[in-house]
């Protein structure tokens, strides 16, 4: 493999942010591996500096580069100046470590953590020469994998992709290395791409697209003819310890600015909360805990390594670790803890004892503290299973200016089932009593209000509900902004709802909608994540090209019985499970956090033989949820489906 | 953490309250802004646990002083940063600030080596020196650059050709962006020296000969960047490369100069007709 650095340097000069494509950061790897390694690119499909900190793609390349026969680099999409600047002089889309060619490594695997960064895919395929399409792949082209947790519903994906990862990528990675380095073993012009494939789909957790094809009638997915070599069904894989993957063990130290820029420590992964919106907490179930002992091993060696004045322990709810009052306790210790750094927690739970916990470690810096109602009104809350009450919001955000905070970030969800406009206006009358409440503390308290629109999300328990339209969400947020208006120190900030459609699109489409993506492709529509790069309309022109609309494909409630697209691809959940889960949602009947109350089988566990690894019997000091508290605070909920649809 | 902080074994490392480093700044590590090169510097010194000095306020920043910008894309052998040690921190065992004058110049090389380890590849620590005296910026105290620019597009007689007419302008008038306006800047009482230079072309494929330019300017009324030097020099010229090679702390009648610190070590701290000036 060739460097194409002597191309590339000369553009750096005319392009913004030249440090993207450099590379050069502490930890990165320089290939010193034998020519039988199987070389992997792990490609981020946004910026770099988006791209970078990617907690899943630096996992994997830690493990990947410690094996003997595997060799990985990584690439991350070029800004659309390089891009122009790329294509104008002939260079492809290469490595940031060596500056070699995507299209002369064996594998590029991409990771999905955000469905409109799709149409990056596809540019990045065409970038690196390699054919956009696995149909016209031969067996001496690069193999194109993808994991991540988009993964759930990876149809819109399935023509670009070779093979597609379903859970945690630490155990099979290798797995995928040993099936790569056997079938590259053979000449190029003696293998078939088809044993290739063959071959990835008995992979425990790997869907192989091409060998599942979609039947339709009238217009109708009605599921798929499945290949002789082929499980009918794919499995998610579950690490069982985290215990055994401290990765990364050498986070990347990038040259130049990145988001989430300082040390992450992963303290547990999957949650159990149950709020029934979080596509991330019911496919990472069950609960795997690190053991708090390795978490502070974690946390030393890498500020001592890295230098980094900040380290995140992260997760999706990390009050809820068992360590936690251990490791904040040895963190912030004045002799043996960690000096001049700042501890952060990024998912705050929504009560007193989580901020005194924020407070207690917050003693460098002091900035914004963010916490995620999710829904203006008990009754929205019940419905989604995100059981604070009023009274907890109150109490933590009574704790947070208290303690010396001024500014309140608070996360809402519009557009959720059930929603009535009076649970929309009570999001910005929620958010004004908290104002009020810091004006007792600090004249200029103020509070933001972040809004986004809700997509049911594939196994999640309202994958089958309905979704706003983006008029919808419009008028919603008009009337959120309107009740906002009266209040000083308010500020609301919404996410675009015609992106939150497009979203829909990807996440809730079949296989139909890999030609809609290649259309926005095609049409110059790359970075729609980014609200500058984004048009509804070509999206809307690109599905009107194909033959289908919006509301059948994204909007549309979905039948019991129908088939999903990702019907044959499994996170564990019984379908009964999300199916029941989904009546009591309805019913406004709240659900209990399974790690301190009995196991209602959602399957997560039984599926795979495994279990919560959760050091504490008891639920943590504070909250509400999972802590036996009366779910009935305000009377009875009363439903009304369909009231306030368009 | 260790008992013995990281990189540093017995002795005690004695060094001074007040600081200057001179460091490079070469190969693809020069595409990061001055920004992240400040960000580069705080890291690499917390991993040597450097007891920086910080400022007040809510959030301290540690104080370092960086000279002159370096233009992203630029590369540099002759940088340069002046910091303070905090002789009351209690978080660097390892390190001891002790009188200026008390320091060995052994002491000086393991920190040069020590941050340099713990920067990236491309910048190194070249010199290290204690400093005295009145407090001076390094901003204010250079008053000028040399720079060695690798251009493309025409070839060393052409250069030359430009270089001579330009020289000879009574005015060279570069636009630029400054607040949203166009603003119009004469570069031609900034430019010291420009001569094409007689040092071994690059051939880049499909892009031609590089032609070398040799350019001392001054910092004053205004600096002058490579690119707007290059641009200066008309159409068809880009740029390549461009690498400072020197600073220069000057008296007013540019009759003495010395770079702030220089590869052996020594700190230039103030010029005498300067210190004269500035006193009447």
């Amino acid at each position: 493999m060739t460097s194409v650095w002597d191309r590339v340097e000369p553009l750096l000069w005319h392009v913004e942010k030249p440090a993207r494509y450099i590379g050069g950061e502490d930890g990165s790897f320089r290939d010193d591996k034998g020519p039988d390694a199987v070389r992997w690119l792990l490609a981020y499909p946004d910026t770099y500096e988006i791209g970078l900190p990617n907690q899943g793609l630096q996992i994997l390349y830690g493990i990947l580069n410690e094996r003997e026969d595997a060799a990985a680099e990584r690439t991350y999409a070029p800004w659309s100046d390089m891009e122009a600047a790329m294509r104008e002089a002939s260079v492809p889309l290469f490595s940031v470590e060596s500056t070699r060619p995507a299209g002369e490594f064996d594998v590029l695997a991409f990771n999905l953590s955000a469905e409109l960064t799709y149409t990056n895919v596809l540019n990045m395929l065409d970038l690196s020469r390699i054919p956009l399409h696995t149909s016209e792949r031969s067996p001496s082209d690069t193999v194109v994998l993808a994991g991540g947790h988009c993964t759930y519903n990876p149809e819109p994906l399935a023509e670009f992709l070779d093979a597609i990862v379903l859970g945690d990528g630490e155990e099979v990675v290798g797995e995928l290395n040993d099936v790569v380095a056997a079938w590259l073993a053979t000449p190029a012009d003696r293998r078939s791409r088809r044993e290739l494939h063959v071959a990835l789909a008995n992979t425990e957790g790997v869907y192989v697209p091409c060998l599942y094809t979609p039947r339709y009638e009238g217009g109708v997915l009605v599921g798929y003819d499945v290949d002789d070599e082929a499980p009918a069904t794919v499995d998610k894989r579950t690490v069982a310890d985290l215990g055994e993957w401290p990765y990364p063990r050498a986070q990347l130290v990038p040259l130049t600015e990145v988001v989430h820029d300082r040390l992450n420590v992963e303290v547990f992964r999957g949650c159990t909360r149950g709020c029934r919106f979080c596509q991330a907490g019911m496919i990472t179930r069950p609960v795997r805990e690190r053991p708090k002992e390795q978490v502070l091993e974690m946390v030393r060696n890498g500020i001592e390594r890295t230098g980094y004045d900040e380290v995140a322990l992260t997760s999706l709810s990390t009050a809820d670790f068992s360590g936690i009052g251990d490791v904040v306790a040895a963190l912030t210790d004045p002799e043996q803890g960690v000096k001049e750094v700042a501890v952060s927690l990024p998912s705050l739970r929504v009560d007193a004892f989580t901020v005194a916990t924020a407070a207690s470690i917050q003693q460098v810096r002091r900035t914004g503290l963010t916490f995620a109602p999710e829904g203006g009104t008990w009754r929205m809350r019940r419905v989604i299973n995100k059981l604070i009450s009023d009274d907890d919001l109150y109490a933590a955000v009574d704790a947070a200016f208290s303690q010396g905070w001024r500014r309140i970030k608070l996360y809402f969800l519009i557009g959720l089932p059930t929603e009535r406009d009076e649970d929309v206006v009570a999001i910005a009358r929620l958010a004004a009593n908290c104002v009020e409440r810091g004006r007792a503390y600090h004249s200029k308290a103020s509070v933001t209000a972040s809004v986004g629109g809700f997509v049911p999300k594939a196994n999640t328990p309202f994958q089958w509900h309905e979704m706003d339209s983006p008029n919808e969400l419009h008028r919603k947020v008009a009337l959120l902004r309107q009740e906002a208006r009266a209040t000083r120190g308010l500020d609301i900030r919404w996410h675009d709802p015609d992106a939150t459609g497009a979203e829909g699109i990807v996440s809730r489409g079949d296989r139909r909608i890999g030609a809609v993506i290649e259309r926005v492709w095609r049409d110059g529509g790359t970075f729609q994540e980014w609200s500058e790069r984004f048009e509804l309309a070509r999206w809307e022109a690109a599905l009107d090209a194909e033959g289908l609309d919006l509301a059948s494909t994204a909007l549309r409630a979905r039948g019991r019985d129908e088939m999903l697209p990702w019907s044959h691809l499994s996170a564990g959940l019984h379908p009964d499970f999300l199916w029941g889960d989904y009546e009591s949602s309805l019913a406004g009947d709240g659900l209990e956090d399974c790690r301190w109350t009995p196991c209602y089988d959602c399957g997560a566990c039984t599926t795979y033989g495994i279990e919560h690894v959760v050091a504490a019997t008891a639920p943590p000091a504070g909250g509400s949820q999972g802590t036996g508290q009366g779910l009935d605070l305000t009377g009875p909920v009363t439903i009304e489906l369909g009231t306030t649809r368009r | 953490m260790s008992d013995t902080p990281p990189g540093l074994s017995s002795p005690v490392l004695e060094l001074p309250e007040r600081l200057r480093l001179r460091y490079s700044k070469l190969g693809r590590v020069r595409f990061t802004s001055q920004r992240d090169l400040a960000r580069l510097m705080e890291r690499a010194m917390r991993r040597a646990s450097l007891p920086l000095r910080r400022s007040a306020g809510f959030s301290p920043r540690p104080l370092l002083s960086f000279g002159l910008a370096l233009p992203t894309g630029c590369s540099s052998r002759a940088e340069y940063l002046d910091l303070r040690l905090d002789g009351e921190s209690t978080t660097s065992p390892g390190i001891r600030v002790v009188d200026a004058g008390a320091i060995e110049l052994a002491s000086l090389d393991r920190l040069c080596a020590l941050l340099s380890a713990m920067l990236p590849d491309g910048v190194d620590v070249t010199a290290a020196a204690a400093l005295h005296g009145p407090e001076m910026s390094l901003q204010e105290a250079v008053a000028s650059c040399d720079w060695e620019l690798e251009v493309l597009g025409v070839g060393p007689a052409e250069a030359a050709g430009r270089v001579g007419r330009l020289l000879g302008a009574d005015a060279v008038m570069v636009t630029r962006e400054r607040k949203g306006r166009e603003v119009a800047d004469d570069l031609r009482p900034s430019i010291l020296s420009l001569r094409v230079a007689d040092r071994p072309a690059r051939v880049l494929e499909g892009l031609g000969e590089s032609v070398g330019i040799d350019a001392s300017v001054s910092t004053r009324p205004r600096g002058v960047r490579p690119g707007e030097l290059c641009r200066a020099l008309g159409d068809q010229v880009t740029l390549l490369g461009a690498c400072r090679t020197h600073q220069w702390m000057e008296n007013e009648d540019r009759t003495y100069r010395a770079e702030p610190l220089s590869e052996a070590g020594v700190a230039c701290v103030g010029l005498p007709a300067r210190t004269e000036v500035l006193g009447g």
